[in-house]
């Protein structure tokens, strides 16, 4: 408890920039519609890539629509289909893992075997051939992201979970002839809902790369909407005429994973302090 | 010799940020030859007393004053470097665990020899002869190639002794001991104690001797310290300690391990007629595919156990042998390859999903470690709370009202209901682990090894509230255990285990002050007394149990040709 207490300034330096970036990104993201400087699919010049000016104080696209405003929509469509993905990846790969944990025996190995193939395939080619087939809506991209990560998360919830199963009080409960959702909701998640959490950081900004990948490369999100990746590609031309619309997107992103893991990186730190029960 | 192989004077160790002091300004020095005991209860501060002799201090404490010097070396202020070339070879340390000191993939002679190697003192030939000589000294088997071996292929015991010669190997002034014994069952601990105090006499080594346990240290010690909190409250010659002790928390350790003996048998309790509350029969457990009613490999065999209703029954074994499989039977969560359970007369399922509400509130098993069978996310309340609703489907108030007598029952404050188990002491953790157990309403209390993790006067008072409760809801208890005075203390009959069977049984009073079996007796005889020179009796009558053991052993292997061998 008291090693920590040396590094302590430092953590919250991390803590404090890296919450202040998302609640930022979470700001925009949510009250994007009231404070949108422009209509996102308007077009405020008529010039292509205009350089940045009053009123459109990013400069415009590759259709002459301002960026800032664009930019700020996107955090919206972004942020939102990254934070469902996840969600659904936590609740799929959580409630698996830990009742693996649970059951053990042929359950355990059925699912366990079933993540084993999903994590051997690359998530982008998986990406690219169902979107292909099923063609790019938002409720198939966030589904199949879900899905794709559901099975990385639960094989952090199985061996978070057996960790616990093996204590003396799920024994106790046991004995007592407890049924398996006291057993998984009372007993093991109070212990592992700090390790998944900062589990949920991360993958969010997993998810995020990966859909933005997916819009780069023209099977995500469709036009007229664009979330950040998709304000990559649509700019890209604009970058040998000096342009820096497809760079403002690109750092979005950037910052925003990075935000991400910097939170991750300072609840961790946080979790020492909590052992040490030994 | 001019000044003490160790001296330290008026050290104060505190946390680095802020709590009370660990060590609370602490004087003490050994001589050239002399063994100084640290005796306490956990949390004393002797453990981080013994290793500022290292200059070690664990992370997280600091110094505040005070001076620790070995042999003329101020070991707080001395560069890394200057204690590297200590350890090792002036003072040496020899851990609790030796399965986890030991590097698991080196062979134990380079181990043992590498402080040799570390400081450059022999070469690689000398270094091994000294290895080989200490073996022997220290009585290990084959001394010539034993050290061949990996760890995993030695006794628990032996690798405690490869312990010691790793730390006698460069003859260092001062051996560091953090309880060497402790991990150990009580036959091993006779043997690992006498080469220890062998180790030591040969080699002229003083010692440092941190323990829990007076009548270990009442063997080898010359001179005693007892800590409490962090302050010395009585140090003195061991003769002085243990027949004159002047501090009252010195004479309440004294006693209190005098209580602790064999000899002091259950109290008489009136001879009952009535039939068996609990029936054991024949059972028979393990681990593998069940062929024929025999499992691949067996951890207990054709085991039977009775109890009656406000009886203790005493299950005594060392590790490995069943004892805690057999809790885990009854409880059911380990169905038996064979054989039955009988709850008053009427069989038992022999899994808990198989048994009924009613069956399974009857039977409770109290765990060992308080610190995992409690979860610690929860509070007391929570804990206790949950198996009022679950068997009694008891409405929130009337819950309150009984945590709250539960609590008292374990002679714990009420506003306890609201604490977490980490901010429990270990012997309050027990008493909650005991309460849970109690709000079932049960009918046969099972405690398997409740007192092993905790210290003497800690263990003696948990003992006595466990007969306290006996008394009072006048339940069957099943007293499993590996410490023979504490079943002794306790239960009015005794069942001993080894490998599984059955040893003997029978009343406490005439299994262990007259045991028949020659493992019964060695066991007798290895429970430590504070008498001095027990040790050497102990030896004596073990190297004499030890054979006719091994004559009947080949016996016992014969009529038991399914063992470990076929798991294999």
């Amino acid at each position: 408890m008291s090693t920590v207490a040396a590094s302590r300034p430092e953590i919250n330096v991390t803590l404090w920039i890296s919450t202040t970036l998302l609640i930022l990104c979470g700001f925009v993201a949510f009250f994007g519609p009231w404070i949108l400087p422009q209509d996102p699919t308007d077009f405020v010049t008529d010039q292509p890539f205009a350089k940045a000016q009053a009123g459109v104080w990013l400069g415009s696209d590759y259709l002459g629509r301002d960026i800032l405003s664009r930019l700020m929509n996107g955090a919206r469509i972004t942020l939102a289909m990254a934070f469902a993905a996840t969600f659904l990846a936590h609740l799929i790969g959580d409630s698996l893992g830990l009742l693996a944990a649970i059951k053990g025996g042929w359950v355990d190995a059925f699912i366990s075997r079933v993540a084993d193939v999903i994590l051997s395939l690359p998530k982008i080619i998986v990406g690219l051939v169902v979107v292909a087939a099923l063609g790019p809506s938002v409720p198939v991209i966030v589904i199949l992201a879900a899905v794709v990560y559901a099975a990385g998360v639960f094989r952090i919830a199985r061996a978070l979970g057996n960790d616990i199963v093996a204590m003396d009080f799920i024994k106790v409960a046991k004995s007592r002839g407890e049924g398996t959702g006291w057993v998984l909701f009372g007993e093991i998640l109070p212990h592992v809902v700090r390790p998944l959490a900062a589990d949920f950081a991360i993958r969010m900004s997993f998810a995020m790369l990966f859909m933005s990948s997916l819009s780069f490369l023209g099977l995500g999100v469709q036009p007229p909407l664009a979330d950040w990746g998709g304000l990559v590609r649509e700019n890209l031309g604009g970058l040998s005429a000096g342009s820096l619309a497809a760079v403002y997107p690109a750092l979005a992103i950037a910052v925003t994973s990075i935000a991400l893991n910097l939170l991750v990186d300072a609840l961790g730190e946080q979790k020492v302090d909590q052992k040490g029960t030994r | 010799m001019t000044h003490p192989v160790l001296s330290i004077r008026n050290l104060v160790v505190e946390p680095r940020y802020g709590g009370s002091p660990i060590v609370n300004g602490v004087s003490l020095s050994v001589d050239r030859g002399e063994v100084l005991a640290l005796i306490g209860a956990s949390g004393s501060g002797k453990t981080t007393l013994a290793l500022t002799a290292l200059g070690h201090l664990r992370p997280g404490l600091s110094i505040k004053q005070g001076s620790v010097s070995l042999d003329g070396t101020e070991l707080l202020k001395a560069e890394p470097r200057t204690l590297r070339s200590l350890r090792g070879r002036i003072v040496a340390y020899i851990a609790q665990s030796a399965a986890a000191a030991f590097n698991p993939r080196m062979r134990l002679d380079h181990q043992v020899s590498e402080s040799s190697r570390v400081h450059r003192t022999r070469s690689h030939q000398e270094a091994l002869q000294v290895a080989h000589r200490l073996y022997r000294e220290l009585d290990l088997p084959n001394p010539e190639h034993i050290g061949n071996r990996f760890p995993h292929q030695v006794s628990g015991g032996q690798l405690q002794r490869f312990m010691i010669a790793m730390g006698l190997q460069e003859s260092p002034l001062l051996l560091v001991c953090d309880e060497p014994t402790s991990a150990l069952d009580v036959t091993t601990q006779v043997e690992v104690l006498r080469a220890l105090k062998q180790g030591i006499q040969d080699n002229q080594t003083a010692a440092l001797f941190v323990s829990h346990d007076l009548a270990v240290v009442a063997q080898v010690a010359t001179k005693i310290a007892v800590l409490r909190s962090g302050n010395l409250v009585e140090f003195g010659s061991t003769q002085q300690i243990l027949e004159a002790p002047r501090e009252p928390y010195t004479r309440e350790l004294v006693q209190a391990r005098k209580e602790f003996t064999v000899q002091r048998s259950g109290r008489p309790v009136p001879v009952t007629t009535i039939a068996p509350l609990l029936k054991v029969e024949n059972i028979t457990a393990g681990y593998g595919s069940v062929i024929n009613g025999r499992p691949a490999i067996t951890t207990l065999q054709k085991v039977d156990l009775s109890i009656r209703k406000g009886e203790v029954t005493g299950v005594i074994g060392e590790s490995g042998s069943g004892k805690s499989t057999l809790a885990r039977v009854i409880a059911g969560l380990h169905p038996a390859a064979q054989g039955r359970i009988l709850f008053s007369g009427e069989t038992l399922a022999p899994s808990v999903e198989q048994r009924s509400l009613a069956d399974r509130r009857r039977i409770q098993l109290v765990f060992q470690m308080a610190d995992t069978a409690l979860n610690q996310k929860h509070t007391v309340s929570r804990i206790i709370g949950r198996v009022l609703k679950f068997f009694h489907n008891m409405p929130a108030d009337a819950r309150a009202a009984r945590i709250t007598e539960l609590l008292q029952m374990v002679q714990l404050p009420p506003h306890y209901a609201t604490r977490r188990p980490t901010e429990l002491s270990g012997g309050e953790k027990q008493r909650v682990n005991l309460a849970r157990a109690l709000a079932a309403n049960p009918e046969v209390l099972i405690c398997d090894e409740i007192t092993s993790a905790l210290d003497n006067i800690v263990a003696k008072s948990i003992i006595e509230l466990v007969e306290t409760l006996r008394d009072q809801l006048g339940l069957a208890v099943i007293f499993i255990s590996h410490d023979l005075a504490t079943v002794a203390s306790l239960a009015k009959d005794v069942t001993v285990l080894r490998n599984g069977c059955i040893v003997e049984s029978g009343s406490t009073e005439a299994v262990l002050s007259n045991p028949q079996n020659p493992y019964t007796k060695l066991l007798v005889s290895s429970v430590p007394e504070l008498r001095p020179g027990w040790l050497e009796d102990a030896v004596a009558a073990r190297d004499e149990l030890q054979q006719s053991l091994n004559s009947g052993e080949q016996a016992y292997d014969a009529s038991q040709p399914r063992r470990l061998e076929q798991a294999r």
